[in-house]
């Protein structure tokens, strides 16, 4: 029955929308087996020409150190698609566990997340990452904890914001008089109703993340060599922005299709669902 | 010399998918116009097309209705031009649904709501649609109508919403005002003062309505002209006065005879004399609590009631006057600011928190507005379940077996169990809400408001179940209620609330004749007529001697609305409270005699 429902909701998508779920599809696909399929190593120095165009061999050419690109793509989908998910999933369940603790815990409670998320969301992101890598040094585990911290209070507000009008309704009032405790109400009776706003609010922020992650990167701040995410695999390759490589094209069009991709499928997600 | 109606209507016809696939007409063939600055009243039971036709007047069909036919609007029409009609709804016309509480944002002031159509029309500016939000807020009546802006949608009463809610409709200026249902949630002097709103900003406004309504008595005040609908057909159509004189169809004559109910003569249910339920002296309020220990909004002052295991007591009154707020202090959601609250002799803790499972399950509340008050995330038996676990240790297939029992005490198939609630229609709902009460065994329910919401023929069917239920499981009610012919057909006692105030309480027997407080006769002539010029008289009623007096708690609440208030009593001490000699209490100055006279 449920699953009927999810089929018919796709087959109403808008064009668009379907573009959407199959570049979301293709991306999940390719960080799941993209280790598995690569054709050589990903740090492995395969062809004598470097940024070489596209070839029987190297399907999408070679990199600066004539690497394969294709090999590193696929390799770095992983590291960016497999980050970020873990990213938004701490994100956001932090973010939404301190809305539900604000929503149904009392005022003083509410009052003190709130001033500490305003606090938070004020530092800028790059800066807050840049002084805690240039602290505790780049690594996967920091990387990580940085940019879902960056994207708490973000979730935490919408969250908050729904979970407070949701938590006025007589149905948590009834169980309120039934006595039922703070855990129940918030994750039985409100979080099930917040489930479809709050979609839209993660897809967005695994945009964001996507985005931060690519950035810091490409700042030199992200993963750190011979690891690489889509985002060092542009910034490694910039020199070879004058010839137009594919070294350095396909990576940038890799970010672009897949937070096109995210964005689409939740735009058309989220309108269907309006009545 | 006839100009071109405002609105025109032909052969409508609204098709939606069936359930077999096989599309069915929830509309069929209706054909109307209305000429500018006239009211048309669409009128019939739950189901029988009222809403769709309302909605296909915006070019709107619900759920992929298949809309067919000539509808005209102005200059818009909708073959062909629906994208036009689509554009206009909204700023040339606007619509008053029945539930305010559903349509206002809880996190968001209620000013900022009712502006909103304004700003996005841009018919005026931030400012200017303020000033007349303030202007309509007084217009509508209601209270401190520069400030009450500022409140959230839960700091205010149903009524009070309702009438916010017709503030944003006509906030832009309409041509065209749809009225759905306004008024069925409201209580009756609420309701009067509502209607005559209506009627003057619609004249005001030269407007043109179309009022949708179960209620022939509200029809005949607002509209020129009826049209009766049964299962999507016109049964009727007549101007106002010849259809009420002359019936002619015999579903019409149904209906006028369905708007005087008959109570259903009920085989008394004898209250065992033990109290139940014993409220004393009880002080309640919102807010923070000042130095004096009065909370910023008082709202209760020194309510005391009793309920007999088995009884059934009747709290009506107006909005805001109160009710619920006695209903959530027996439930244990707001804590008194001082009085008792005992159950069976035990005195309850103030809030939910200090109570013990037992208690909590012996009280239960069933509010006001189904549609809220059952989470749609849930299925009806999760959520039936979930009180059978928590109260009773229920589990799996006894579970189940109750879940199935419950249904078939409220009589609806054991089938709704796997559905979910926002698939019910508003009766069910209810019925689901009561079952949930029922579910925990409980001595005493509180029901708020179980029946405002619905329409006549259901509401007398939840009527007929309450009271069966009370018969057969020996279950005390607090119904509330601001309908004084529901709370008749029910409660034994009946008390009567006034701004937090007990004025008068006393068996039902006694509200049929005097002495009643002036309050309660009020109360009682506001239940509309069956008679088109009724809300016009009810205008004309005996002017109140101290009307321009400030309200205050020293003195008789009523006191600016009583046109029975004596000079140099009323105006300088607390009335006291009175025992007739038929045994109910009154709480006013005026001593039986005068009250009869
Ligand atoms: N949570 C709240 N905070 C502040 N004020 C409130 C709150 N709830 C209710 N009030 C106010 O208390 C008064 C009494 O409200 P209550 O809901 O008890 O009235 P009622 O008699 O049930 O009205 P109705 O018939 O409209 O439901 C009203 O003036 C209302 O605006
Ligand atoms: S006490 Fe006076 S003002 Fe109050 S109801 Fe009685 S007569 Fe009217
Ligand atoms: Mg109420």
């Amino acid at each position: 029955m449920k699953r009927g429902n999810l089929a018919r909701a796709i087959r109403a998508f808008p064009w668009s929308g379907k573009l959407g779920l199959a570049l979301v599809l293709f991306w999940i696909t390719i960080a799941l087996v993209g280790r598995l399929i690569a054709p050589y190593p990903s740090g492995a120095f395969v062809s004598y020409e470097v940024f070489a165009g596209a070839s029987g061999k190297f399907w999408f050419g070679s990199d600066f150190l004539g690497r394969d690109v294709l090999s590193r793509l696929l390799v770095g989908a992983q590291f960016t698609v497999g980050l970020s998910a873990v990213a938004v999933t701490i994100a956001v369940a932090l973010g939404t566990g301190f809305a539900l603790t604000a929503a149904v815990g009392p005022r003083w409670l509410d009052e003190l997340l709130s001033r500490a998320m305003d606090t938070l969301i004020s530092i800028p992101s790059k800066i807050f990452a840049l002084v805690l890598v240039a602290a505790f040094g780049s690594s996967i585990l920091l990387l990580t904890l940085i940019v879902s911290i960056t994207y708490v209070p973000g979730n935490f507000r919408i969250a908050r914001s729904l979970a407070v009008g949701l938590a006025r309704l007589d149905y948590v009032e009834v169980a309120r008089a039934r006595g039922e405790g703070r855990p129940y109400i918030a994750l039985v009776e409100i979080l099930p109703n917040m489930i479809r706003p709050l979609f839209a609010d993660i897809g967005l922020r695994f945009v964001f993340i996507v985005l931060l992650l690519s950035g810091l990167s490409f700042l030199g701040l992200g993963l750190q060599p011979p690891d690489a995410d889509l985002g060092s695999l542009v910034r490694e390759n910039v020199n070879g922005l004058g010839e137009g490589a594919l070294a350095i094209l396909v990576p940038a069009l890799a970010i672009a299709s897949l937070t096109v991709g995210v964005n689409l499928l939740i735009d058309a997600a989220t309108q269907g669902k309006v009545q | 010399m006839n100009p071109a109606p405002h609105v025109e209507v032909r052969n409508l016809i609204v098709t939606v998918p069936g359930p077999d696939g096989a599309p069915l007409r929830i509309v069929d063939d209706v054909s109307f116009e209305v000429a500018r600055g006239e009211v048309l009243a669409l009128i019939g039971e739950s189901g029988s097309g009222k809403t769709t036709i309302a909605l296909a007047l915006m070019g709107y069909g619900r759920g992929g209705a298949a809309i067919s036919g000539r509808i005209r609007v102005g200059d818009a029409t909708l073959d062909g031009g629906g994208a036009s009609l689509a554009a206009q709804r909204g700023r040339q016309i606007s619509y008053v649904a029945q539930s305010a509480a559903a349509a206002f944002n809880p996190a968001r002031r209620v000013i900022d709501q009712v502006i909103e159509p304004a700003l996005i029309h841009r018919t005026a500016s931030s400012g200017d649609a303020r000033a007349s939000a303030v202007e309509l807020f007084r217009a509508l009546g209601l209270p401190s109508p520069e400030t009450i802006g500022s409140r959230y949608p839960h700091e205010l009463s149903g009524g009070q919403l309702q009438r916010l809610m017709a503030a944003m409709a006509l906030i832009t200026r309409p041509d065209l005002v749809i009225f759905d249902e306004p008024t069925t949630a409201l209580d009756v002097t609420t309701q009067v003062s509502v209607l005559q709103a209506f009627r003057r900003v619609v004249r005001q406004q030269g407007a043109t309505g179309v009022y949708v309504s179960h209620d022939l008595a509200v029809v005949a005040q607002m509209a020129d002209q009826i049209l009766v609908l049964n299962r999507g057909r016109v049964r009727e159509h007549n101007r106002t006065g010849k259809l009420l004189a002359a019936p002619a169809d015999d579903y019409t004559q149904l209906l006028i005879a369905a708007a005087h109910p008959h109570v259903k003569a009920q085989a008394a249910v004898p209250a065992k004399p033990e109290p139940l339920l014993e409220i004393a002296g009880l002080h309640a309020g919102y807010g923070p609590i000042d130095r004096e220990g009065r909370p910023t909004l008082p709202v209760l002052s020194d309510v005391s009631l009793t309920i007999m295991r088995g009884a059934a007591v009747g709290v009506i009154g107006e909005s805001g006057s109160g009710k619920s707020t006695v209903a959530r202090v027996v439930a244990g959601l707001l804590a008194p600011v001082t009085g008792t609250v005992s159950l069976a002799g035990e005195p309850l803790a103030p809030t939910v928190s200090g109570r013990t499972r037992e208690q909590l399950r012996r009280v239960q509340i069933v509010f006001q507005n189904a549609d809220v008050a059952l989470n749609p995330a849930h299925s009806v038996g999760d959520i039936l379940g979930r009180v059978l676990r928590f109260y009773h240790d229920l589990r799996g297939a006894d579970a189940q077996r109750r879940v199935a029992e419950l249904l078939d005490l409220i009589r609806l198939p054991a089938a709704v169990a796997e559905r979910r609630c926002d698939e019910l229609s508003g009766g069910q709902k209810q019925r689901v809400n009561l079952a949930r009460a029922l579910a925990a065994n409980p001595d005493l329910i509180l029901c708020d408001e179980v029946t405002s919401a619905l329409d006549t023929v259901v509401r007398g069917a939840i009527l007929d179940l309450l009271a069966d239920l009370r018969r057969d499981l020996g279950v005390a009610y607090m119904f509330i209620s601001h309908d004084i012919a529901t709370v008749k057909a029910l409660c034994d006692e009946i008390v009567v609330l006034y701004k937090g105030t007990t004025v008068q309480s006393g068996r039902r027997e006694s509200y049929d004749t005097p002495p009643l407080h002036p309050y309660t006769d009020l109360l009682i002539r506001s239940v509309p007529e069956l008679r088109p010029g009724w809300l016009a008289d009810e205008t004309v009623q005996a002017a109140a001697p101290f009307a321009h007096m400030p309200e205050s708690t020293h003195l008789c609440r009523l006191l600016p609305r009583c046109p029975l208030a004596i000079s140099g009593r009323c105006d300088a001490i607390a009335p006291p409270l009175r025992k007739t000699s038929a045994g109910h209490m009154l709480l006013c100055h005026r001593t039986e005699a005068e009250l009869i006279g």
